[in-house]
């Protein structure tokens, strides 16, 4: 279960903006940020701050505007395995099992059929789900879904692991124990997480580094290291350590969305 | 289980009694609905009969429709008769021809359609144009058109069918969720492979409903089509038998029509269901 390379971003001076009815919107504004290989960063914002966007780009969905998106010394045009997403919900192909969802980057890559089935099981018994191979989507809960999601980003062995609020769509208690999961996860598979939120417990349980993002358009007003020791259980949200990093972030968020909700829509 | 015996052996015997009661009932809970559907079937023979064999009269007449009796001796007669299915199997024939050249175009067409801008820009304009003209209205036309007289109603038959099952298509792929698109490009999946592990099962659904409808027109576009120009056929013998005056005849061809058409339906239903098991019963079901 040993991933070979952890990915480095580099995100230099990025800009987007779109074009919407006739009007431009500028999402994110001279953005940059980089990580180090095997490291966890959360981008945290009010909604609507551009964080996803940031992602996008990443992931290569939408080509920066300006500034460039590189990994690992590679300038990102087109999504591809290497950079594996996790999307909020409703991303897992309903027509295909639980098996076939996990093994669907290695059937891209034309791994054969008993080497797909062997490394899908892996990462399905990595997040937890053995014996739901043969489910289909509609007949898990948000939760199982989600891992799924994670086991099938996973298995292409990605340098970088891309995750919009992964778990924003799920009840207090199963984010929870996903976020304990996907921490779990993470120490056994080292690969680099650009992880979005807009949930500031979240995000400082999850990441060693916290990227507080301004209103739109978005760029980074704060960087917050996150030392807190790992491996981290969830009891450590009431340590006074991360209650004072939380005060710090919360009062920031907080301006940042007043200052949102104060401008007229675009 | 839930009545613990207190006194001697009788609290027993009452509760297993109670249990063979909920048992029953349970049973014939089970049967209650198939037993509703079967006697709504029965009330409407029933009305039938009453209807013509006191011959009624009030605005709709009764006097020349002939009784159930009547109509089931002519269908034992008919049924041992090798004549009749010439008419069954011309018209089974020309259903499966015409909904096979429907499904292949349809979907084919409905699918390049709904996901590339060219095909939508160069192939539905005309498709559009012709969707409002009614299949029976081709009837001349085609008979000038085809050769034979079997080509012209196969060419009837798959025109009804054929818009049905390419606007559903192509309606299937265009509701396709982009961020499943997505989701296929980031595992590595490129444009052949997004086509067929994305578009097609994502528009099935959809597809399957347009079959289902297909189905229907192409079977009222088949028997209207035999009515006017064809020399075999359910719906030419049904036709026919209204010229020589056998109207008992006319009553058993529109109830081969009536079960053909049922059969054919259920059959489209169970492929789709065999072909996209991910899909909750309930959604099978209904279109």
């Amino acid at each position: 279960m040993t991933n070979g390379a952890a990915g480095r971003i580099e995100i230099t001076d990025l800009g987007m903006v779109f074009g919407r009815d006739g009007r431009t919107v500028e999402a994110v504004r001279r953005f940059t940020l980089m990580t180090t290989p095997g490291e966890f960063v959360a981008l945290l914002g009010p909604s609507g701050c551009g964080k996803t966007t940031v992602l996008n780009a990443v992931a290569g969905f939408v080509p920066p505007t300006v500034g460039r998106v590189v990994v690992d010394g590679e300038s990102v045009a087109q999504p591809g395995a290497d950079r594996g997403m996790v999307f909020q919900q409703h991303s897992l192909f309903p027509w295909k099992t639980v098996l076939g969802n996990v093994e669907f980057g290695l059937k891209m890559r034309g791994v054969g059929k008993k080497e797909r089935k062997s490394q899908a099981h892996a990462y399905l018994n990595l997040v937890g789900l053995t014996g739901f191979e043969h489910a289909y989507p509609g007949e898990l809960s948000g939760g199982m879904q989600q891992r799924v999601g994670i086991a099938r980003a996973l298995v292409n062995r990605p340098r970088v692991l891309l995750m919009d609020e992964p778990f924003g769509a799920l009840d207090a208690q199963t984010r929870l124990t996903m976020q304990e999961l996907l921490l779990g996860v993470w120490r056994e598979v080292r690969t680099t997480v650009l992880f979005v939120t807009h949930d500031i417990d979240e995000a400082l349980f999850l990441a060693d580094r916290v990227a507080v993002m301004t209103g739109r358009p978005g760029q980074i007003r704060d960087l917050v290291e996150v030392k807190l020791a790992r491996p981290r259980a969830a009891e450590i949200i009431t340590s006074p350590a991360f209650m004072a990093l939380k005060a710090r972030v919360l009062a920031q968020v907080r301006e940042e969305s007043a200052r949102t909700l104060s401008r007229p829509r675009p | 289980m839930a009545t613990a015996p207190k006194v001697g052996i009788a609290p027993f015997v009452g509760a297993t009694a109670a249990q063979v009661a909920t048992q029953a009932l349970l049973r014939l809970e089970g049967w209650r609905r198939p037993a509703l559907r079967v006697l709504s079937i029965g009330f409407f023979f029933a009305a039938w009969h009453v209807a013509t064999t006191w011959d009624m009269d009030f605005y709709v007449r009764f006097q020349n429709i002939p009784t159930p009796a009547e109509v089931l001796e002519e269908a034992v007669v008919l049924f041992g008769s090798a004549g009749f299915y010439v008419h069954i199997l011309a018209s089974l024939e020309r259903i499966w021809l015409g909904f096979a050249i429907a499904t292949t175009l349809g979907v084919g067409l409905g699918l390049l359609i709904g996901w590339f801008r060219f095909a939508e820009d160069t192939l539905f304009p005309p498709i559009e144009l012709f969707r409002p003209i009614p299949a029976v209205a081709w009837v001349p036309l085609s008979i000038m058109l085809w050769p034979t007289e079997r080509s012209s109603i196969v060419f009837i038959t798959t025109l009804g069918a054929f818009f049905p099952i390419v606007l559903n298509t192509i309606h299937g792929v265009e509701g396709i969720d982009r961020q499943l698109v997505r989701a296929a490009t980031s595992l590595g999946a490129g444009r052949l492979a997004i086509f067929r592990e994305v578009v097609i099962p994502g528009a099935l659904p959809s597809i399957v409903t347009g079959l289902s409808v297909g189905m229907g027109v192409s079977w009222i576009c088949l028997i209207s089509a035999e009515m006017i120009s064809g020399q075999f056929g359910v719906g030419y013998f049904t036709w026919v038998a209204y010229g020589i005056v056998k109207y008992s005849q006319i009553v058993v061809g529109m109830l081969v029509i009536g079960v053909l058409g049922m059969l054919s339906s259920a059959l489209i239903r169970l492929v789709g269901a065999r072909c996209m098991p991910w899909l909750p019963r309930r959604m099978k079901d209904g279109t």
